[in-house]
């Protein structure tokens, strides 16, 4: 036997520890109350929403070829948009990663923009396009192209700079370029992921594509936003419930393509 | 420990490889090796030999100037490998060669497609990526080269399907299909078992000796080294311990190198 002793199960946390935990509660409760927390109005809030509920159940049907084709407009503008953005999102990704194909000050100068792009909200670059070409569905498309670029881009590039590093030397070493490693070496070996990061993609742009009506960006969101300005709440109703199947299957389908492409690349 | 003396074996023959000073250390840590010296003739088959971490894989990654290495020079087939840039490196490099000791195969392309990548030194663009596009010349040299490591049948087989064999072949077929003058190999039989690893080894060295090509190659199996290298060079703490005709080397020349 040695005399060591069983270890204690806890650290008792040092003084710096403890003022941490202590400046994390502060910051919770001061964030609380700038967030107007107000026990009376959550405890009213029940009644309130059932009678919200009562309202607005059962859905409206009569509407529903109508918000049908809202929807498929919806599912367009995604599509659409996703496409776009996924494929231009290649060759910034292609700049964004750090040894592909340049050094580290332009991918870094790449990422940063990207980052720019997906710190400004889908719904503020729909108003961006909106105000660039006008209501409707194309601008709610741009919208999404942009929101696409900001995170298919990015995580293409993770992908790129996550793949084996041997191929790419062994090519390096009989002297191709770097744009012939990148498409011979690189980008194959990323491609799974690829898959993966786009079908994210679609996903996020159809859940992004079913709000974008409420600034006049096309979509179905528009409905939402007419259903509760004229109090119509069981068409509204309608809405959520269409966007909430929608949105379901859509990540259904993608984890089902996921798995199937998983599976395959050993 | 014998040790030649480069004045008089070397008089007449072409110099391919030629090291002066050679120095590497990852950050702060003690240098990997110091002030190595040492030349490989044309047409040798040389042997490097040495403990785990002494620096071999090190070593051969600044002879092809994959790292820059802290001091010293690398003059390879006439060249300095430590400051030729650009264009001129990669002309360079498409007269070099490297076998890894992973295969390093493009996983998910067709066979036929990984051989034909050896070609990208002398050709760029989208016609080399895949062999569906590439030109009857490049198909054909790529063809010819599998044929060479006996696996013309699996031309269009995904790189990935492959025994560990099978693919160390294919990446000795890409090395050799452009033709280089100096091919490195680093452990190229480390991850095959004793059998397949007696028979790529010796596919390697026919191949290379037929062409004429000078190859520097790394082992851990001590008898491949003696038996296949024409020359041994044993690394040991950073220097060189042994710089010898693989015939003037014993086995208790080569022990002393892992005690
Ligand atoms: N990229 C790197 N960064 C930091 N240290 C490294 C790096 N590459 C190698 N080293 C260190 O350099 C030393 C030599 O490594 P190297 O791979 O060249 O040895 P080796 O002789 O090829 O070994 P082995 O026989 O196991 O292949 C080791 O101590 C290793 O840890
Ligand atoms: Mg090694």
């Amino acid at each position: 036997m040695s005399d060591r002793s069983l270890p204690m199960r806890f650290a008792r946390p040092g003084a710096g520890g403890f003022l941490g935990y202590l400046a994390v509660v502060l910051i919770i409760l001061w964030s609380l109350e700038g967030a107007g927390w107000s026990a009376d109005r959550l405890i009213s809030s029940p009644p309130k929403l059932a009678d919200f509920f009562d309202r607005a159940w059962p859905p409206s049907t009569h509407n529903l070829d109508r918000l049908a084709w809202k929807m498929v407009e919806t599912l367009q503008i995604a599509i659409a948009g996703a496409a776009i953005g996924i494929v231009l999102s290649v060759p910034v990704a292609l700049l964004a990663a750090r040894g592909v194909l340049v050094g580290r000050g332009v991918s870094l100068a790449v990422r940063t923009i990207l980052g720019f792009i997906r710190a400004v909200p889908d719904l503020a670059w729909a108003l961006v396009f909106v105000v660039a070409v006008g209501l409707g569905p194309f601008a709610g498309m741009l919208a999404i192209v942009v929101d696409t670029i900001g995170y298919c881009g990015r995580f293409f590039a993770d992908d790129m700079e996550n793949t084996d590093p041997g191929p790419a030397e062994a090519l390096t070493a009989t002297g191709a370029r770097r744009l012939d490693i990148a498409a011979c070496a690189t980008i194959p070996a990323a491609l799974p992921a690829f898959v993966s990061t786009s079908l994210f993609g679609l996903e996020k742009a159809v859940r992004s594509s079913t709000i974008l009506g409420l600034v006049g960006a096309g979509g179905i969101g528009i409905e939402l936003k007419v259903g509760f300005d004229l109090f119509d709440y069981p068409t509204a109703m309608t809405v959520i419930l269409m966007i909430a199947v929608v949105v379901i299957g859509v990540e259904q389908i993608g984890a089902m393509l996921r798995a199937a492409i998983m599976g395959q690349a050993r | 420990m014998p040790l030649d003396h480069p004045a008089t074996h070397l008089t007449g023959t072409v110099t391919d490889l030629q090291a002066t000073g050679l120095a590497k250390s990852f950050g702060k840590a003690r240098p990997v090796f110091e002030g190595l010296e040492f030349r490989i003739r044309r047409g040798e088959c040389v042997a490097l030999v040495g403990a785990n971490g002494t620096g071999k894989s090190t070593l051969l990654r600044c002879c092809l100037g994959l790292i820059t290495p802290d001091s010293g020079r690398v003059s390879l087939l006439d060249q300095d490998m430590v400051t030729i840039k650009g264009p001129a490196r990669r002309a360079l490099r498409a007269r070099t060669g490297l076998v890894g000791q992973k295969h390093n195969l493009v996983p998910r392309l067709s066979v036929l497609s990984n051989v034909i990548h050896g070609l990208l030194g002398r050709h760029s663009g989208p016609r080399y990526w895949v062999q569906g596009l590439a030109p009857a010349a490049a198909r054909t040299a790529a063809f010819a080269a599998l044929d060479k490591v006996g696996l013309a049948d699996l031309a269009l087989r995904r790189a990935d399907q492959l025994s560990g064999g099978q693919s160390q072949r294919v990446a000795i077929a890409r090395a050799l299909v452009g033709n280089p003058r100096f091919l490195v190999a680093d452990e190229p039989c480390a991850s095959l078992d004793p059998q397949a690893g007696e028979e790529v080894m010796a596919l390697f060295i026919s191949l290379v000796k037929r062409e004429g090509v000078t190859v520097l190659f790394t082992s851990h199996n001590v008898q491949h080294a003696l038996s296949y290298g024409d020359r041994i060079l044993g690394l040991q703490g950073g220097r060189i311990a042994i710089d010898a005709r693989a015939r003037d080397v014993s086995a208790q020349d080569m022990a002393r190198l892992y005690v």
